[in-house]
């Protein structure tokens, strides 16, 4: 029994030389429980062997960082003791092949990641991507991944509180679905992962052990053929309910002193967990299997130790402390079993039935796994298109406009965020579809921004500008509603790292998005890898998305982006040059897909970001909005149809065509509304600052008024906006 | 005044109606669900959430859950006993309200901002009210409220219609009627007027900063009442 040879390695996704390797590090063949084990800790998503060279290089260190990459979450500084707990993490793979379960449980996952480290869940945010509206699968994909992260969020009672919906070619065959968590906790009560002490009980915790998501983490790692159908069994089932039990059992057991360290079970479940804790406190760890809750009969040591059940934790307690924790535990009806002890060995050492069924060094299945220095190719910057400005005169600004605000990744994603409970916990004071979703700090007068960002086309087109870019949109979606970036968290979904390409985009994409995080001194505080998002030799356009935190210390002061008052004045703040190569306006109103995503200037970034800042300080601006996809009129029509108003927009004082000004998309700036007396002092803050603004027109009533083309109603945008969600999922 | 709130296991409204009763001058006590008994109170509040994960049906569990008995007898007794949401659910479990809530018509969960209409204020926790029309919040997946005829028969001859959807002029139409629920109902009495069923949560609407701030004045006037 249990033979195991090299066909069987490379069945569980592990290469030929990896196997020779085990052998040799082990002196002897692995059975078939260990070799599990290695396959389980060795892949892709365990491992980061092909991304944590590159990962290394990120700038993770802040005043405000109090943990950085490493746990089961970052921890920032939001002072007076309280601190927040966040990550982000990619459920993609399971997600195709399973919609509702796939969303559900990588909503539950980093919910789990973050209440592991004591923090109650405040906010649930998402970064979704599907393939064409037209292919057949996208519309029953898109339904069932909103329903599984609502199902899952709206149950625990945590608020949805943003995110980004997008729809390309290239995830017709992966879609995207990643799930972030914010958590509460005081910064003196955070729980880390690491075991300390010998003879020290390992507790499992939670919903029992099935066979669901045997091999999950591998199947992560792999590209999908036409057979992902016969997947299905390793897609793991959630049950929110006991999530939520969960939850509320071990923040009970964490108000006392008796744990010592505490590990979600996730990817890759027992196996990863119990070497994770030993790991890091330098330690062995012994598991009797025979213990270990089952919800299914007979199963192995094998399937017990690869099985992805969801809602389950490993806890290291202190001695004596067993009956005190069990008490919790069975108050919410939960399993509680002690299944092994920490020892002195630096081994994991398995035992069923009485026999001794694996035992591995830890350092081996950690230090050793393997780590690659993938062979790359840099992608060049592509040449600046020469568009037919003559070509532009047959368009008409409004009918543009109303085409723009309707394409699918840009109208209202209304439909979405309304199946998500986002007011839950009632502290929720700016709710999705805005630029960032803010909730107050319970009991405190601060609150949170948080936002998440991802810009595929311009990653696409060139991975180094597009990593910095998307770093940038996120500092702006948190300085538009008022507050200071913190640091933010990475979900880098990429292709084949086996491919040059493919790798060249990670490794320009990282690039980018450390530059950018270093001259912000906005770090990198956590994140997930998701490589492999391929699927019969077609890749995902590279997808970094990144989730952002700042803080508002004043919630009052917050800033919201639907305009106001009627006759306030509008500015542009920041330069325009009316850049249009893979612009929303050149990809889908010419039809032109070449060329140079807009280049980002650091120093504009930052600056302007800040003076923005200094003018929200003084009470300077009512509502602000940074621009984005679509340009200058596209974030002013959001903001238009946020507050129910119209806009008049002057002749154009500056020497550029019309279209190129509207509908560019130059990074570093943002809309405000102000109010006319205020001007004098806004200008002197922008001037003294050397910040460029252009005063572009004032707030209507209801009008939208550009040049002496018809006039619009709002409601014509509105509708624009409104509609194409609803219809396509309808039809 | 003092109010008890009951935590299912499931439950997650109940630290906001928590923080709610106590801004408006409750003295509020939780309580498990699994205790056989509820401190004297004046008012016993079932929370939002999930009882039980909803298991079954949505709140048949709870229904059916230890500390029921009290609520029962309390509110058979003429306490008033409050449910919101899935507290609405679990009141139609136990028959203390008649009627069923079903799953949306649209098929999905609903998160946002409605308006309705007081219908009655002859009872404790609408009399003297200040507004016709309040702005609350729904959050629910099973909001579609459904009787018999002769229990609606019923429902409007003793004016036990507590709320209706409407539009921000009270105006009732199909239109404002987010989950298709039957004659509008967003939320109902017993026949004493002592117990109230509601999908709307008041809890989530009482200050400013959050979308809306009617909840205000649902409170304000409850605890006027006791007084």
């Amino acid at each position: 029994m249990n033979e195991v040879n090299e066909q069987i390695a490379i069945d569980h996704g592990l290469k030929k030389e990896e196997f020779n390797k085990i052998c040799d590090l082990l002196k002897r063949t692995p059975n078939l429980t260990e070799l599990g084990i290695f396959s389980a800790m060795w892949n892709e998503h365990c491992s980061y062997k092909s991304s944590r060279l590159h990962l290394k290089k990120l700038n993770t260190k802040g005043k405000k960082v109090i943990q950085g990459p490493g746990e089961n979450a970052g921890v920032i500084d939001i002072e007076d003791d309280d601190a927040i707990v966040f990550k982000i993490e990619s459920h993609n793979h399971p997600s195709f092949i399973e919609p509702y379960q796939g969303a559900a449980t990588g909503v539950g996952g980093i919910m789990r990641d973050v209440f592991t480290m004591g923090a109650r869940p405040i906010a649930n945010l998402n970064s979704i991507h599907f393939g064409s509206p037209q292919h057949p699968k996208t519309k029953n994909l898109l339904r069932g991944v909103v329903k599984g992260i609502g199902g899952y969020g709206n149950c625990m009672g945590i608020p949805t509180v943003g995110g980004q919906t997008s729809f390309d070619d290239s995830y017709n065959g992966n879609i995207l679905v990643n799930a972030m968590t914010l958590g509460l906790v005081n910064k003196n009560k955070i729980f880390y992962s690491k075991a300390a002490g010998v003879n020290k009980p390992v507790i499992y915790v939670g919903s029992k052990t099935g066979r669901d998501g045997i091999h999950g983490a591998s199947m992560a790692s792999a590209i999908f053929d036409d057979k992902i159908e016969e997947k299905k069994p390793t897609v793991q089932v959630g049950d929110p309910f006991t999530e939520k039990l969960l939850l509320e059992a071990c923040l009970e057991l964490m108000a006392g002193k008796s744990i010592i360290s505490i590990q979600d079970m996730g990817a890759a479940g027992l196996t990863s967990s119990s070497i994770e804790m030993a790991s890091k406190g330098n330690l062995g760890i012994e598991l009797n299997l025979n213990k270990v809750p089952c919800r299914e009969e007979k199963m192995t040591p094998y399937e017990i130790m690869l099985s992805e059940s969801q809602e389950r934790m490993l806890i290291v307690l202190e001695n004596g402390k067993e009956t005190e924790a069990k008490k919790i535990f069975d108050k919410w009806n939960l399993d509680f079993a002690v299944i092994g002890k920490t020892t002195n060995s630096k081994k994991i050492e398995l035992f069923f039935d009485n026999n001794k069924v694996a035992e591995i060094p830890i350092n081996i299945l950690t230090e050793n796994a393997p780590i690659y220095d993938r062979k790359w190719k840099k992608t060049k910057l592509p040449q600046k298109i020469k568009f037919n400005k003559d070509d532009f005169k047959k368009f008409k600004t409004a009918e543009v406009l109303k085409k723009i605000l309707s394409l699918p990744n840009i109208c209202s994603k209304e439909w979405i965020w309304q199946q998500y409970d986002h007011t839950v916990m009632g502290d929720t004071i700016q709710k999705p579809g805005s630029d960032s979703g803010v909730i107050r700090v319970h009991g405190t007068n601060k609150a949170v921004a948080t936002s998440v960002d991802s810009s595929a086309v311009y990653c696409y087109a060139h991975p180094l500008t597009g990593g910095k870019q998307v770093v940038c949109e996120s500092w702006r979606n948190l300085i538009s509603c008022g507050s200071r970036p913190i640091a933010i968290t990475n979900c880098l979904n990429f292709g084949n790292p086996e491919k040059e390409k493919n790798m060249g985009e990670f490794v320009e994409c990282v690039e980018g998005i450390n530059e950018a995080s270093k001259f912000l001194d906005y770090p990198v505080v956590s994140g997930n890898v998701s490589f492999y998002n391929e699927t019969k030799d077609k890749g995902i356009k590279p997808t970094p998305a990144i989730g952002g935190v700042g803080l508002i210390k004043d919630y009052k002061k917050m800033i919201t982006m639907d305009l106001k008052k009627d006759n306030n004045l509008i500015l542009v703040v920041g330069k325009t040059e009316g850049h249009l190569d893979q612009s929303i306006f050149a990809i889908n109103i010419l039809n032109e897909k070449k060329g140079p995503p807009p280049e980002v200037n650091l120093f504009n970034e930052k600056n302007n970001g800040e003076t923005i800042l200094k003018l929200m300080e003084e009470g300077l601006i009512n509502s602000a909005h940074d621009v984005s996809l679509g340009g200058i009129i596209t974030a002013l029509s959001k903001m238009a149809i946020k507050g129910k108003k119209g806009f008049k927009l002057n002749k154009l004082k500056v020497l550029i065509n019309k279209f190129d000004y509207y509908f560019g998309e130059d990074q570093g700036r943002y809309i405000i509304e102000i109010e006319g007396k205020n001007l004098s002092k806004v200008e002197k803050i922008l001037k003294d600052n050397s910040v460029h603004y252009d005063d572009i027109g004032l707030v209507t009533k209801n009008e939208i008024i550009i040049d002496k083309e018809p006039i619009l109603h709002i409601d014509d945008l509105i509708k624009s906006n409104m509609s194409w969600l609803k219809d396509y999922i309808d039809k | 005044m003092k109010s008890a709130v009951i935590i299912f296991p499931g439950s997650n409204c109940d630290r906001d109606m928590d923080v709610a009763l106590k801004k408006f001058g409750f003295k509020n006590q939780m309580i498990w669900h699994n205790d056989m008994e509820i401190p004297k109170s004046d008012l016993i509040v079932l929370p939002g959430g999930f009882s039980y994960g909803d298991y079954l049906r949505c709140g048949s569990i709870a229904g059916k859950s230890k500390i029921i008995k009290s609520v029962l007898e309390f509110a058979n007794s003429g306490g008033l006993v409050l449910g919101i949401c899935n507290g609405f659910q679990i009141l139609t479990e136990t028959g203390l309200l008649p009627g069923v809530l079903l799953q949306n018509k649209y098929q999905k969960f609903i998160c946002k901002n409605v308006h309705v209409k007081i219908n009655d204020k002859e009872n404790k926790y609408f009399k003297n009210i200040k507004k016709e029309v309040l702005e609350l919040h729904i959050a629910h997946n099973e909001g579609n409220y459904f009787c018999s005829d002769d229990e609606l028969k019923s429902l409007i001859n003793n004016n036990q219609i507590a709320i209706t959807y409407c539009n921000e002029n009270g105006k009732e139409a199909d239109s404002y009627n987010p989950n298709g629920a039957l004659s509008n109902i967003a939320g109902i009495f017993n026949k004493n007027k002592n117990i109230l069923g509601m999908m709307p949560h008041p809890e989530r609407v009482i200050d400013k900063s959050l979308s809306s701030d009617d909840g205000n004045f649902f409170f304000e006037n409850l605890i006027e009442n006791f007084k």
